[in-house]
């Protein structure tokens, strides 16, 4: 009872709270704001500590089961180490040898670890990003080119007459976007601009309308408890 | 004799020609400065404002404002602004839009550089106009002390339509616990979910849900773990397995906590796996990549995405596609609806995503709240024809009416 009474609770004196909150420009109602959003910070970062966990279990479980793609799980481990290390010896050596440096001899055999701060130019954690995630990054973004054109392959196929439009507009579009369409006529990317700002802005505009609508039927649900199935379980009253 | 009458009369001549200009080029004292408390703020700026002039506001001629801690001085010249800029008409959220806006200048006053940052008390101010020749100052200065507002006016039209529409969803779910038999619409997209269960379970594989990419304090992501629900509750009846690979820590606590809760009413508690809800990283591609080789090792029969989504939508519907697997969506970002649309089976547009689980869960007062839903849209309909109407009309009055700051 006390389980799901209290967190009703929340949800119904914070959602009046920041309604209110959002009405009132007063130095204290900013201050709130500011306050929560503090908290949802720290909670955000204390909760990388649960991702961890499940992370490292996870992957874990896979390599003593040896289900199947174990070995990427080995290879999440090496990589988790790798940036564990890369991120937290150069503070450690800091650490030590910072104090003692002062007029001392460097400790030569430390030198090999550049002692910069991570993720400042020149560390190991940055030349990991720029050389390793950075490209890992990029290649997965512009994959997105060749699964549009698959995606648009078995989206263009003319079988009713929503996806014949579809495909007369996109071959507009696509005509309009590059100067072969304004070669072949004038007056494409006219017609280009047309289905951008009015057709497409329309159908945009009517979904957000009731997305809008959507949040506050929503959020008025969540506010008097009678939307309750994040709590889990059931949400019959 | 003779010339020297014509030099006389030739200069009158022109003294007469140019007295206009003559005029015009002097400078008069700025008329009714004012200092006031800025509306609808913190109370860390105040305002400033005097009247048009015609003498002054042109080209080359200044305002030249300067502020004190004390009536005493030391002064301090806090900004130097064109004469032919800054009315109260610029600042419709303070001033409305009222036609006699044109005819005052303002002037925000928010700190006096090295004395206070913000202004939080009294200040005194001068203003004085120059054309960089000739410099003529208000006689008076003025002084008032800021103070914090507790209600915004510029965000009563918000208030009033919160009003409207909270109004008529709560009278919708007050009905609905007289007549709990209310009609809502079918969506296919959740009708075709006890399908899609029943088709991974005759093919003995799982079902993939994910959450999408924004963390717990989104709607949609309350919306989707609130999905979640219910379709692992249908899970647990047809002895399947769901997997829900998370992006985010907490969503993955939430969601481990939903489907036990659902496993548990299902009466099978024992079939619960918490190992099957993981989080894989907050890293967009990353996440992609990893659901991608999710999908191709395990092949789901089913894929659920629910949620929001970035560029990575393409990325994982796609891969989910070419497996063959049912796939639903159910997202707000407009953006990514028509890769969902391209490459799944169903999806939920929008609003569809909130509606998802009153719709699932048929508990009369949310399906109360969608039939308020449903009218307060009736509502902005009927206001967008009659907008349309008087814009067409040339009034303003609409626009203003729904303007916001």
């Amino acid at each position: 009872m006390i389980k799901r009474q209290i967190p009703l609770m929340i949800a119904f004196v914070m959602g009046i709270l920041f309604i209110i909150q959002f009405f009132v420009p007063h130095q204290l109602s900013q201050d709130l704001l500011t306050g929560v959003n503090k908290w949802l910070m720290i909670i955000g970062g204390i909760s990388l500590l649960l991702g961890i966990n499940s992370l490292v279990h996870f992957h874990y479980v896979q390599i003593k089961r040896e289900t199947p793609g174990w070995g990427f799980s080995l290879v999440m481990f090496l990589c988790f180490g790798l940036a564990l290390v890369a991120g937290f010896l150069p503070s450690i050596v800091m650490w030590f040898v910072e104090p003692a440096k002062a007029g001392a001899e460097p400790v030569k055999w430390l030198s090999f670890i550049p002692l910069i701060p991570p993720f400042e130019p020149g560390s190991t954690l940055f030349w990991i990003f720029r050389n390793g995630i950075s490209p890992f990054m990029a290649t997965m973004f512009s994959m997105i080119g060749f699964f549009i054109a698959s995606a648009a392959f078995r989206a263009f196929r003319a079988r009713s007459l929503e996806a014949t439009l579809l495909l007369i507009a996109a071959v507009i579009i696509m005509l309009g976007q590059t100067p072969i369409g304004q070669m072949l006529w004038q007056g494409i990317p006219d017609i280009m601009v047309w289905i951008f700002s009015v057709p497409n802005t329309a159908a945009k505009r009517a979904i957000w309308f009731g997305i809008t609508m959507g949040t506050i039927a929503f959020s008025l649900r969540i506010i008097f408890g009678i939307e309750r199935a994040y709590l889990g379980g059931t949400d019959q009253k | 004799m003779m010339s020297y009458k014509l030099s006389v009369i030739l200069t009158a001549l022109i003294i007469i020609l140019f007295l206009p200009a003559l005029a015009h080029a002097q400078l008069t004292p700025p008329q009714e400065f004012r200092a006031f408390d800025t509306p609808n703020d913190d109370g860390k700026s105040l305002s400033l404002t005097w009247k048009v002039s015609l003498e002054n506001d042109r080209e080359g001629v200044y305002y030249v404002i300067s502020a004190a801690a004390s009536a005493d001085g030391p002064w301090y010249q806090i900004d130097k602004t064109l004469s032919t800029i800054g009315y109260k008409s610029d600042f419709p959220q303070y001033f409305g839009f009222g036609d006699d806006n044109k005819l005052w200048h303002f002037y925000e006053a928010s700190k006096i550089p090295d004395v206070m940052d913000p202004i939080t008390s009294t200040a005194y101010f001068r203003l004085a106009v120059t054309d960089g020749t000739k410099t003529v100052e208000f006689p008076n200065m003025v002084s008032f002390a800021p103070q914090g507002n507790w209600f915004d006016k510029s965000k009563i039209n918000i208030l009033i339509f919160v009003i409207i529409f909270s109004s008529l969803i709560l009278f919708f779910i007050s009905l609905a616990r007289r007549n709990p038999n209310l009609f809502i619409r079918h969506i296919p997209g959740l009708d075709a979910i006890e399908e899609t269960i029943g088709r991974a379970t005759e093919m003995g594989r799982p079902i993939l849900y994910l959450n999408g990419l924004l963390d717990m304090s989104s709607l949609s992501t309350i919306a989707s773990t609130s999905i979640l629900g219910k379709v692992a509750r249908k899970v647990a009846n047809y002895d399947s397995q769901i997997k829900v690979p998370c992006y985010d820590p907490i969503v993955m606590s939430v969601c481990q906590e939903v489907v036990k809760e659902a496993y548990a009413e299902a009466g099978r508690p024992d079939a619960f796996k918490q190992d099957n809800i993981f989080f894989i990283t907050n890293d967009q591609f990353a996440y992609a990549a990893a659901v991608d080789g999710l999908i191709v090792r395990h092949k789901p029969a089913a894929n659920l995405y629910m949620g929001y989504y970035y560029a990575e939508s393409l990325l994982i519907a796609e891969t989910g596609a070419a497996t063959g697997a049912m796939q639903i969506a159910g997202t707000d970002s407009i953006t990514q609806l028509p890769f969902f649309i391209t490459t799944c089976d169903y999806t939920l547009m929008g609003e569809e995503l909130y509606a998802a689980s009153a719709y699932l869960s048929r508990e009369p007062l949310q399906l109360g709240s969608l039939k308020g839903q449903d009218i307060s849209k009736a509502f902005i309909i009927f206001v967008l024809i009659i907008g349309t109407i008087v814009s067409t009309a040339e009034s303003l009055f609409f626009i203003h009416l729904f303007k916001t700051f």
